[in-house]
């Protein structure tokens, strides 16, 4: 955008002239209550991990439940984001290109696990996948997979809380997706699946990435949806956020705070190491 | 939709029969198994004992003091959200200045904090070797283990709910308006009560409602900073915990059909919401 600017707007200035009252009022209280609630507790949280020394801090980092509980929870976390990523993107394209009978309650379904307490989901999908529960028997007797109380069960309820992060960051640019593109790509020549993997495919990427991305984090920390199904064995099915939980329990505060630094750290390095992904995919592809 | 050649543009940019009814079934499929069978069995547990069990398991004094608890605190961490909300889309759909990406990253923090992280902060803050802790405890204030933190915790977490969904709508529908009403010698919070909050009410209230069920429903955060003492500090979610691992599955299904059916009412307001506004926003085109 380039618009010519009147005299003296030129000059650099934190914020543009409005007419609307209300900037400083609003940003100063947006500003003092995130302060409040979010920042300072959260430096707490760094500043109590500072002060555990780098000794302490790496004895409980590479404590081996400490790492077989963190491979777990980014494991699971990757392999639920990816599942999703694949059916969320299916999900999205259905729901915005096709009109059926019940689609609008199949839309609405999609958000169910945003409302629906984790904890609720958790004993839900625990009792569908027990070993004697409707999906874990048929899933025993028809291919003998086991998958309630094992890292499998784990990875499914992340899959339940993460698929509303694909669809509802696809689905609005899939909407916003110029038709005429598509037109121009097929008068050209070019089949139908050769416009959705060189056209539409492209334009949906930077959201794709987000929605894995978001999918992903929320998966790492998930603890109410996961803990009914898996049975919390150390080394085997005990997930990162568990375990601080236990370290709490045993007043362990150190080990707690240690592993949820270093739940935080990943998870912001991952976010961010997205974020520029997603601007050079902007910038390869040239969409917004 | 209505096109001269609606066979051919059809075949042309869009897929053929089968691959679409393929594509639906699996969307249907997937949908089906992962999202509502859970929901389903919810309400058939829930049952499974008979209608006694189920009236007995709500009419439980735990579960009557949890669910008095988890009102409490959603009756306080909804509207102080509500107004945190209302003030940062203000600032940041109406004005434009530096810092503001920033600023949305830090709004969106709470979102990448897992839960049981989120209510470890708060005993941090408050716990007995903490600064804070002791000088409240001598006060006579009690924050961990007692209602005060499990109110922090679930503010922090339903945080960025309101304004996330605020802002984009706000911006989407850009500032053209409030500003005729300020030139037209309106005050700031007439404008923003008779222009701009009739615009933005349904997004607002989803919002609400959303900020709400999470409320209602947050688990690993409030189990960190309540030290779970029944009757006190229990809230419905944790309630049902106890229930489960009690092995009283009928009465923790019994009350999660409660926490179900508050999120059942919250998806059909959306969808319900979502409908008229596109019939309010077709009415409008056609003046």
């Amino acid at each position: 955008m380039t618009t010519a600017a009147p005299d003296g707007a030129r000059k650099l200035r934190w914020r543009r002239r409005s007419v609307l009252p209300g900037f400083g009022l609003s940003l100063g209280y947006t500003i003092a209550y995130l302060s409040l609630v979010v920042l300072i507790p959260l430096a707490g949280l760094g500043i109590r991990s500072a002060s555990l020394g780098w000794n302490e801090f790496w004895a409980i980092a590479l404590d081996p439940r400490v790492v077989s509980a963190l491979q777990l929870s980014f494991g699971a976390a990757m392999i639920a984001a990816i599942v999703n990523t694949i059916f969320g993107v299916l999900v999205a394209w259905v729901l915005v290109r096709y009109r059926f009978p019940g689609r609008r309650w199949l839309d609405a379904a999609v958000d169910l696990p945003f409302a629906l307490p984790t904890a609720v989901a958790g004993i839900a999908l625990a009792t569908l996948y027990a070993p004697n529960g409707p999906f874990g028997v048929f899933l025993m007797s028809w291919f003998g997979v086991k998958v309630g109380f094992t890292s499998i069960g784990v990875t499914l309820a992340l899959i339940f809380v993460g698929l509303p992060f694909v669809v509802r960051t696809v689905q609005p640019v899939l909407e916003e997706i110029d038709r005429e593109t598509e037109e121009a790509s097929a008068t050209l020549g070019a089949g139908r699946l050769r416009t959705a993997t060189r056209v539409i495919l492209p334009a949906m990427f930077p959201a794709i990435l987000t929605g894995f991305a978001l999918s992903f984090a929320r998966g790492v920390g998930e603890y109410g949806s996961v803990i009914f199904i898996a049975s919390n064995l150390p080394y085997k099915s005990e997930i990162a956020p568990l375990l601080i939980v236990i370290k709490l329990e045993e007043h362990n505060y150190a080990g707690a705070t240690a592993i949820a630094t270093i739940m935080l750290v990943i998870a912001f390095a991952m976010l961010f190491v997205i974020n520029i992904l997603q601007a050079w995919s902007r910038k390869w592809f040239g969409h917004e | 939709m209505s096109s001269a050649h609606p066979h051919k543009i059809g075949q042309a940019i869009g897929e053929g029969r089968w691959t679409r009814l393929a594509l639906i079934t699996i969307a249907l499929i997937f949908l089906g198994l992962m999202l509502i069978a859970p929901l389903f069995v919810v309400f058939v547990e829930a049952f499974s004992r008979g209608v006694g069990v189920y009236i007995d398991a709500l009419a439980m004094p735990d579960t009557m003091s949890a669910l008095r608890l988890t009102l409490l605190v959603a009756a306080i961490a909804v509207p102080v959200n509500l107004v945190f909300g209302v003030a940062a889309a203000w600032a940041i759909a109406k004005f434009e200045f530096k810092g503001k990406a920033f600023l949305l990253t830090l709004i969106d923090l709470p979102f990448a904090v897992s839960p049981v992280v989120s209510g470890l902060i708060f005993v941090l803050l408050f716990g007995a070797n903490s600064v804070l802790g002791p000088l409240l405890d001598s006060a006579g204030i009690k924050v961990l283990f007692a209602v005060p933190g499990i109110v922090l915790a679930t503010v922090f977490i339903t945080f960025p709910f309101i304004a996330r969904e605020l802002i984009p709508l706000m911006q989407q529908q850009g500032s053209s308006e409030e500003e005729a009403a300020v030139s037209l010698g309106a005050g700031g919070w007439r404008t923003f009560f008779q222009v701009t909050l009739p615009n933005v009410k349904w997004g607002l209230l989803y919002g609400v409602l959303l900020c709400n069920a999470r409320a209602m429903g947050e688990f690993g955060a409030v189990t960190v900073v309540s030290g779970n003492i029944r009757g006190v500090t229990t809230t419905l979610p944790l309630h049902i915990e106890i229930l489960y691992n009690d092995n009283k599955a009928a009465a923790a299904f019994a009350v999660a059909s409660l926490l179900a059916l508050l999120a059942l009412v919250t998806l059909a307001v959306k969808t319900v919401l979502e409908a008229r506004f596109a019939n309010s926003h077709a009415a409008q085109r056609r003046h």
